[in-house]
């Protein structure tokens, strides 16, 4: 184990520079008074709100409520993306036949849906899980698909002359091989299926709780403060899950070694 | 893929080069199969149209949320030749095009600074990777604050997506070019123009195309999101104004448009992408 010094990247102080100018400026303005307080509250404002959220026991609520969508669009979608992707990889005749109409119907932006998902699954929590599974589908079966196909050829031979029956195929060689790409997909996944779960809420913001429900409402009640916190941690949210997922995918796939 | 990957993860879509047709020209001999693979993928939406006729015919569900088919057809006759369409379909365009042209020159700038000078990079690439985790979505509430509902909240926004892929494919391009190359350019002492116009820009071209189309699918996106959110035209306006009437047929003619706008942009873009990418350097 390298100690934690060897770890962390060398840090550029230079780097510091940039954000503290624009905290520097932000307080500078409104505590001078140049601008609407109102429209631009100064940086204590709102982390005071934002204190003042975290501690109301609302914000544990809303960001549960949030991360189950996410999780659970996530999982729902990443199991149709990696079916989807398993036989559009393996099998021809399925990649001929539902392949043009998967790959047209992608070209829909994915926010697109949300009308037509209201209309048929309402506004509530259903609407926004089929949403955030539907967006995590694409990239998940287009990395699979990908996957599947870059198998050489030599492998399935190799599984040919040990007489692997379709279940050995699929679990001992189909699955590990593609997993690198499949691994890809489900990092590239998770970050749409946050970025979903966001826009679900946004746009089909109902009575329930949620993050984004939160910044939303901020915004109807003109709560600048909270919109401003509450954006950062759907930001921090966002980050943890793709730093999360840089790790796992790094610890899953160490047996490839560092060649590629 | 390539060695910095953190930066290129938020929003961006690695487009799957496998998966884009081929422009090639087909001889004689797999013409059949050629007819044959578009002939089986047409099975399938039609098979789809047969079983949505069907259910219209025997009402399974409420014509309110499935429309006839041939009733969606005469819808998008009716709005295409009334106009209506192309009216929100330009004000969308245009709210793209002059996202695409801001966001874009911030992007190029960005991406240039960090590709070219070690010293911009320091100071500007820990901000912009930040920045750049942040979905355009979570901005959209605030920028509804500064901006109100008008024209700023759309172009902004959307401005706001398309810098992060411009920047990074600008980056990347410029990072990636040869160093050979720029000894070359070292040795002839070029100024700091010629470098960028002669080695960085051309070298950089391929990279910086990619971004431009990743950056105008991100814009199209933005763009769906953000006339969603507060509009009073434009397509994503005419798809919450007709699901609130329950016109799903409108609806789905919104739809199709956005979808048939978004392939046109990648096929588009991705033809002048690969164009450009045959002179590409190849080695580092």
């Amino acid at each position: 184990m390298a100690s934690l010094k060897d770890k962390l990247p060398a840090i550029d102080p230079r780097g510091f520079v940039l954000p503290l100018l624009l905290i520097v400026v932000w307080q500078a303005v409104t505590s001078s008074g140049w601008v609407d307080t109102r429209i631009i509250m100064p940086p204590s404002a709102v982390l005071s709100a934002g204190w003042k959220w975290l501690n109301s026991g609302l914000a544990l609520e809303s960001i549960g409520a949030s991360l189950f969508r996410d999780a659970s669009g996530f999982v729902l979608g990443a199991a149709a993306g990696i079916t989807i992707g398993l036989l559009f990889g393996t099998s021809k005749l399925a990649n001929n036949v539902f392949g043009p109409t998967f790959h047209t119907l992608k070209h829909i932006s994915i926010f697109a849906w949300i009308p037509l998902l209201s209309a048929f699954f309402g506004r509530d929590d259903l609407a926004k899980i089929v949403f955030i599974a539907f967006a995590t589908l694409y990239p998940v079966a287009l990395a699979t698909i990908e996957g599947v196909r870059s198998i050489a050829k030599s492998q399935y031979e190799v599984a040919d002359v040990y007489g692997f029956t379709p279940r050995q195929a699929l679990f001992r060689l189909i699955l590990p091989a593609a997993s690198p790409q499949i691994i890809t997909g489900l990092h590239l996944g998770l970050i749409f299926a946050w970025l979903a779960t966001m826009g679900a809420e946004f746009l089909l913001a109902s009575t329930g709780e949620g993050l984004g429900m939160t910044v939303i409402r901020g915004r109807a009640a003109f709560r600048v403060d909270l919109i401003i916190f509450g954006m950062l941690i759907i930001g921090a949210f966002g980050m943890l899950l793709n730093e999360l997922a840089t790790r796992a995918e790094s610890r899953l796939l160490h047996w490839r070694g560092h060649a590629r | 893929m390539s060695t910095i990957q953190s930066l290129d993860k938020p929003l961006v879509i690695e487009p799957l080069a496998s998966l884009l047709p081929r422009i090639s020209i087909p001889s004689l001999g797999n013409l059949p199969a050629r007819f044959g693979r578009i002939g089986l993928g047409i099975i399938f939406p039609l098979l789809l149209l047969y079983l949505w006729q069907i259910a219209t015919e025997r009402v399974w569900l409420p014509p309110q949320l499935l429309p006839e088919p041939a009733f969606v057809w005469e819808t998008l006759v009716d709005m295409v030749s009334s106009g209506e369409l192309a009216g929100h379909l330009a004000v969308s365009l245009q709210r793209v095009l002059w996202s695409v042209l801001i966001g874009g020159s911030i992007g190029l700038a960005i991406g240039f600074a960090m590709g070219l000078s070690k010293t911009a990079k320091a100071y500007l690439y820990p901000s912009f990777s930040l920045f750049s985790q942040f979905p355009v979505i979570a901005w959209s509430p605030l920028m509804i604050i500064f901006f109100g509902i008008d024209e700023a909240l759309k172009i902004s926004t959307i401005t706001v997506a398309v810098i992060v892929p411009f920047a990074v494919a600008t980056y990347k391009g410029i990072e990636n070019v040869p160093v050979k190359l720029r000894e070359v350019g070292q040795i002839y002492q070029f100024s700091f123009a010629q470098t960028l116009w002669r080695i960085a820009l051309p070298a950089a071209l391929p990279a910086i195309l990619g971004g431009v189309r990743q950056g105008a699918m991100q814009a199209w996106l933005a763009l769906v999101f953000v006339e969603l959110l507060a509009s009073s035209e434009g397509l994503g306006y005419l798809l919450v104004y007709a699901r609130n009437l329950m016109q799903l047929d409108v609806v789905m003619v919104c739809m199709a448009t956005i979808g048939l706008v978004g392939l046109i942009f990648d096929f588009a873009l991705g033809f002048i992408e690969r164009h450009f990418s045959r002179w590409a350097p190849k080695g580092r």
